[in-house]
């Protein structure tokens, strides 16, 4: 709304387009009028258009706009850590276009109220679509649903206690058949909060040198085998959050063989640390499911390659410096990952684990199919929510360059190649980070 | 050699040279407190500060004495809450702290790296009084001292620490100290107090008492806490004593010279037997006054004392 017609029509040149739904990767052209992609195809810039921005992204590639369905924006309630305006930067920087935000606000998105408090929030910042995840129970207590129906009509997408796992099996069950008859998903944070009580990072070898109290890998995997038996049994649909160990993957992995109606995402911290980066107690690196072992980074890493991981989703969990700043067992658990994510992942397509196209599904297609949202699509007619790709960009990791309120990554001083370069959410640019020259004037 | 490190924050960081820098210089201050006016003006005008944030009487009064013996004005600062309840950070403690010009600072806190977190912060040199169940280095350092003195070397002893494994910062720092010192570790408790992959740290792991203790040179009892019991860590006191109670009988397992130590305080017929305690293959109060001079010789090597 803000923006002018003329602001939403271009024409991008050139670039190496993605677009796996359709099979499509190729170089070509994509023209967006009014903020939708009215053409796609080989020498469009023959076309003559009015108040056309015309941009070259030779050597640059186009893929649907990036989804991150996993991320937390503490609004309401802790906007000293991140607001839904900041995370909305944030995310249009790493070159998202869609978010899914988790319930864990204070208050906890658990009415509408709160579903219609973020949704108003995202519109003002309008920088990327912002999809609340509603909580599952009331406060996340664990004991009462939320009124899904109401919920699902005030705009969230799916159902989440993240980061209080539903500890009552039954109470799982019920959720997972209620949200299903409403063509839900519930998304699964997997804790057995019995077995992971006390811990503090990965049990292990280095949690034993370290004399912290372990949470060991049983703790998610436990509950992963209780939710796909439920989601199972119930015949209903079921999401797995941040999958970080190898029981897991393998558990995921069998189910989905035997027609369990399963997705599951992981965040790239998971197959990209272990938890020896907690060594001399980096409380950047503390994260719940925390870094586990290289044998997990492994098996997190080949599901992804087989299907078997469906999506990647940072779990952006901002925290002041206040919260990070103390002794590491009270330190909170968390970190950002909006700004990483894309530079992070694009790590296994050079490493030849995933092509390009793989990537962007599970960075763009996948979440957006899971959550039921618009998205992961270049067909013309489709809103122009593009990012534009620079695969040779090397960059460091600073805190000066990041847009979210928080700095706590262990990623920090990293050097990374690859970059979103234009990030556009309806046509209009929320990121541009284009070497100069690339636009005609 | 000369002593390079600002800090004492753990035995794993430590050489094999530096490790006996230290004893050397130990064993050269024993005898400063056994003089009839036990003091040396080494330290003189310099100021300790020990920051006790967890209850402590035996660590605390040793650093204190060995602070005095060295004529340093050493201050105690005790909090049984933690920084988090105090409402107090630990890093502005720490500042606040460092504004009045300590020479060295020694920490004891319940939270493992606390130590670390405090030495990445401030000027003066920080010893590790014991953080969570992480390190204790003086400990060990006065343990390997113990050893060294009535077995004449570390090399080549089978040393079996036995107890709750899993919580005990004195373990893990003496598994360090003696596998760098070139001894062979075997610990031993219940199957629930043994730390995961504890092996992967080269040492030999058992959870019974009798296999630790066949042909040790060296054991170490530690003590049990009695409330892991609500934990479930063990079924009772009643059945831990009866397997874990080092005593006349099982004693028999071990070297004919075995030396017996406890970091105390110690559980009498709990974790030892009082005529163990007490009896001839005990050198817990041996332990206790090696303290002092591994104490005396940190203060004197952190604050720029050359080494013996």
């Amino acid at each position: 709304m803000k923006s002018s017609v003329a602001g939403k029509n271009w024409l991008l040149r050139g670039a190496r387009v993605i677009d796996p739904g359709r099979g499509l990767d190729d170089r070509m052209d994509i023209l967006v009028e009014d903020g939708r992609i009215s053409g796609i195809g080989r020498n469009l810039g023959k076309k003559r258009g009015k108040d056309r921005r015309v941009v070259e992204l030779e050597g640059l590639v186009i893929v649907p706009g990036l989804v991150d369905m996993h991320v937390h924006f503490r609004e309401p309630g802790h906007e000293y850590k991140e607001t839904i305006a900041t995370g909305s930067a944030a995310a249009a920087a790493g070159g998202f276009t869609a978010v899914a935000c988790m319930p864990n606000t204070d208050p906890v998105n658990d009415n509408r109220s709160v579903t219609e408090f973020i949704l108003r929030k995202a519109d003002e910042a309008d920088l990327v679509h912002v999809y609340p995840i509603a909580a599952i129970t009331r406060g996340s207590q664990g004991k009462t649903l939320t009124e899904f129906w109401d919920l699902k009509e005030a705009g969230a997408v799916a159902f989440s206690d993240d980061g209080r796992p539903v500890m009552d099996g039954a109470v799982m069950r019920r959720a997972l058949e209620y949200a299903h008859s409403l063509g839900m998903t519930v998304a699964s944070h997997c804790e057995d909060l019995s077995l992971s009580a006390g811990g503090v990072m990965h049990e292990g070898l280095t949690a034993t040198e370290l004399g912290l109290p372990g949470i060991p890998g049983i703790a998610e995997e436990v509950m992963v085998a209780r939710d796909l038996l439920l989601a199972e049994y119930t015949g209903t649909t079921l999401h797995i959050c941040h999958v970080s160990s190898v029981g897991a993957v393998r558990l995921i992995r069998d189910a989905k063989a035997r027609g369990v109606r399963v997705t599951a995402e992981t965040a790239p911290h998971y197959f990209t640390l272990t938890a020896d980066c907690l060594r001399g107690y980096n409380v950047n690196a503390k994260v719940n499911p925390p870094l586990r072992e290289r044998r997990d980074v492994e098996a997190v890493r080949e599901g992804l390659r087989d299907g078997t991981i469906d999506a990647i989703a940072s779990d952006h969990a901002p925290h002041a410096v206040t919260d990070k700043e103390v002794e590491f067992e009270y330190a909170a658990s968390g970190m950002i990952g909006l700004e990483t994510s894309l530079a992070l992942s694009l790590r296994l397509v050079a490493e030849g684990l995933l092509t390009l196209p793989e990537l962007v599904t599970r960075m763009s297609v996948r979440p957006a199919a899971i959550l039921g949202v618009p998205g992961g699509s270049l067909a013309p007619g489709a809103p122009a929510d593009l990012t534009v790709i620079d695969l040779e960009r090397r960059w460091t990791v600073s805190p000066e360059g990041l847009r979210s309120r928080s700095g706590n990554t262990p990623f920090l001083g990293w050097e990374l190649t690859g970059k979103a370069v234009l990030t556009m959410k309806g046509g209009v640019a929320t990121n541009s980070d284009l070497p100069q020259g690339h636009e005609h004037p | 050699m000369r002593w390079e490190r600002k800090d004492m924050l753990g035995i794993r960081d430590l050489s094999r040279e530096e490790i006996l820098l230290i004893l050397d210089t130990a064993d050269s201050f024993i005898e400063i407190s056994t003089r009839e006016i036990k003091k040396v003006p080494t330290l003189r005008g310099k100021t300790v500060v020990n920051l006790f944030y967890e209850a402590s009487t035996r660590t605390r009064t040793s650093f204190e004495i060995a602070g005095k013996r060295l004529s340093a004005d050493t201050i105690n600062i005790s909090s049984t809450t933690s920084s988090v309840v105090k409402g107090e950070t630990l890093i502005d403690t720490a500042r606040n702290l460092e504004a009045m010009n300590p020479d060295v600072i020694v920490i004891r806190h319940s939270a493992a790296g606390a130590p670390h977190m405090l030495a990445a912060l401030v000027k003066p040199p920080v010893i590790n009084a014991g953080d969570g169940a992480h390190e204790h280095p003086t400990q060990a350092l006065l343990d390997m001292m113990t050893i060294r003195s009535k077995k004449g070397r570390l090399e080549n002893l089978r040393i079996a620490i036995v107890g709750d494994i899993a919580h005990s910062r004195v373990a893990r720092s003496n598994i360090h100290g003696l596998k760098t010192m070139g001894a062979q570790v075997v610990v031993a408790g219940p199957a629930t107090m043994l730390p995961r992959d504890m092996a992967l740290m080269g040492v030999e792991v058992h959870s019974s008492l009798e296999k630790a203790l066949t042909g040790a040179d060296v054991v170490m009892m530690l003590r049990i806490q009695i409330e892991r019991q609500q934990q479930n860590f063990f079924p009772s006191l009643r059945e831990y004593a009866r397997r874990f109670c080092l005593n006349g009988r099982n004693i028999g397992l071990a070297k004919e010279d075995v030396l017996v130590m406890h970091p105390g305080p110690i559980n009498r017929g709990v974790e030892i037997a009082p005529e163990i305690a007490d009896g001839p293959f005990s050198v817990i109060l041996d332990q206790v006054t090696n303290g002092v001079a591994v104490r005396m010789a940190l203060l004197y090597l952190l604050t720029g004392g050359r080494g013996f």
